[in-house]
């Protein structure tokens, strides 16, 4: 749990990139409270709102089946999107060592 | 001077190619949303300058784009196409029930009095209306929830609304493989028009619903005749799709995706025979226009410029566009990539270009 809110390092695949007109990583605030997968897509898209429905389903809520969720070296994007980060996960992207990745899952193309 | 742009959506982005009214010289500028499919890009008529886009991948899903210089700038609208209610099932193709799921939007059909009136045509099979340029979509129920719907089945492409034709407040949308279905509400309540068509591919070959349509298109000064490429077969009807008559005529194969209506000629019309439903290419290699001025039955095979030998693409049911000008102009892209015009209303042909990815959608403005 945080209690003030968490600057989350995102790296955005380069058509996201492109749609949200960034270069490079960004930056998103997730609110206070558990960090989760929902809470820093939640953040991705408040932050750019021409990323709704591009990481998730629009209408199923669900992460889009060639998105992947990768930090500190594991895929994340199986897990319960309401499931708090592994505690290691959290720490790092808290203290802003490590990067959330939102990645294209390779699949040709 | 008069202008004339023409708008390609491809399978890894959309072209904007531009020419004065000789049609002669172009110039290209793209890709637009490069690395995206673009099913379909298209101009309001009420305000040439906006221009609409449908934006996918299998990755990212659905975007629309909105343009208000010609496509010289482009900014995301909105992309929530959520059906309303229980979207219900529909038949797939092992014979089972399959729930309803958006997929991508196949077509785009600006409004001519209001810009920011479009409406989108869906897979699966829906159609949907914004009213305040495309930031936010309703879906016009009436369609999905036909007392037909549970019984339709994707064609090859998918369950897909892929052909809208406006004339407020009637309105026409074709849908593969469900077949043509007419509003006379502005698109409230909608009943199938398909009398007349026959299919061998389905049990019932003249089914009220059922039928792989593959493109219409009606002339705008006489909106009871129009004009369809079904997966075989061209038809016309006469009242307004009440009843269909098959005019194949003499062409060499009557399989093909798009049909064209010249815009002064009522009877002037234009098709890309394909070979078969299972060769989807030109007959013997050769890519041919076939121009009929009597509305079907007598075709004229059009090659001047077109490939002798050696052709092997496709050309989409969206990838074909007239222009307006006197000397009407005539358009389409082939799965090869190249875009090739007609300044002489389909006597003679050239490539405006011919490397781009596989074109998926030709449409064309004619500019003051």
């Amino acid at each position: 749990m945080t209690s003030q809110g968490t600057e989350v390092r995102v790296v955005l695949p380069a058509h996201l990139r492109n749609l949200a007109g960034v270069r490079g990583e960004v930056l998103v605030s997730v609110p206070p409270g558990a960090l989760t997968q929902r809470a820093v897509v939640d953040a991705i898209e408040a932050r750019f709102p021409p990323l709704c429905g591009t990481i998730r389903d629009r209408q199923t809520g669900r992460r889009r089946a060639f998105i992947r969720f990768y930090c500190c070296e594991q895929d994340l994007s199986n897990e319960p999107p309401d499931a708090p980060l592994p505690a290691s996960v959290a720490s790092a992207i808290a203290a802003g060592t490590e990067p959330f990745l939102v990645v294209g899952a390779m699949a040709g193309g | 001077m008069t202008q004339v742009r023409v708008l390609a959506g491809t399978r890894k982005g959309a072209f904007v190619l531009t020419s004065d009214g000789k049609r002669e010289k172009w110039s290209i500028a793209g890709p637009h949303f490069g690395g995206w499919e673009i099913y379909h890009l298209k101009g309001s008529p009420a305000n040439p300058d906006r221009l609409y886009a449908s934006q996918n991948t299998g990755w990212f899903g659905q975007l629309i784009q909105r343009s208000d210089d010609g496509g010289a700038s482009w900014q995301p609208t909105g992309n929530d196409f959520s059906y309303v209610g229980d979207p219900g099932t529909h038949l797939w193709y092992d014979g089972t029930q399959r729930p309803w799921e958006f997929k991508r939007i196949w077509h785009l059909e600006p409004s001519a009095s209001d810009p920011d009136t479009v409406y989108a045509g869906a897979e699966d099979a829906a159609l949907f209306k914004s009213v305040d340029g495309g930031v936010t979509w309703s879906e016009l129920t009436g369609l999905r929830l036909h007392s037909s719907a549970p019984g339709w089945q994707p064609g090859a492409g998918g369950l897909c609304v892929h052909t809208i034709i406006l004339q407020e407040p009637r309105m026409f949308v074709a849908i593969s493989a469900a077949g043509t279905f007419r509003s006379d509400d502005g698109g409230v309540t909608w009943q199938p028009v398909n009398r007349g068509l026959h299919s061998q591919g389905i049990p019932d070959e003249d089914a009220e619903v059922g039928h792989c349509v593959h493109h219409v298109e009606a002339h705008p000064s006489r909106p009871d005749t129009l004009f369809m490429q079904k997966h075989w077969d061209v038809m016309r009807s006469d009242d307004g799709g009440l009843s269909w008559t098959e005019v194949s005529g003499n062409l060499p194969t009557d399989f093909g995706f798009p049909i064209g209506v010249h815009p002064h000629e009522q009877e002037t019309i234009y098709v890309v025979p394909i070979t078969s439903d299972s060769l989807h290419y030109p007959p013997d290699g050769r890519l041919r226009v076939w121009r009929s001025r009597s509305g079907g039955y007598e075709w004229e095979e059009l090659s001047a410029g077109l490939p002798e030998r050696d052709c092997y693409v496709n050309v989409y049911r969206d990838a074909m566009a007239v222009d307006t000008l006197d000397q009407c102009g005539v358009y389409f892209g082939t799965t090869g990539g190249q875009v090739y015009a007609s300044a002489d209303a389909g006597d003679s042909w050239a490539p405006i270009v011919r490397d781009l990815p596989a074109v998926l959608s030709v449409e064309v403005q004619v500019l003051p």
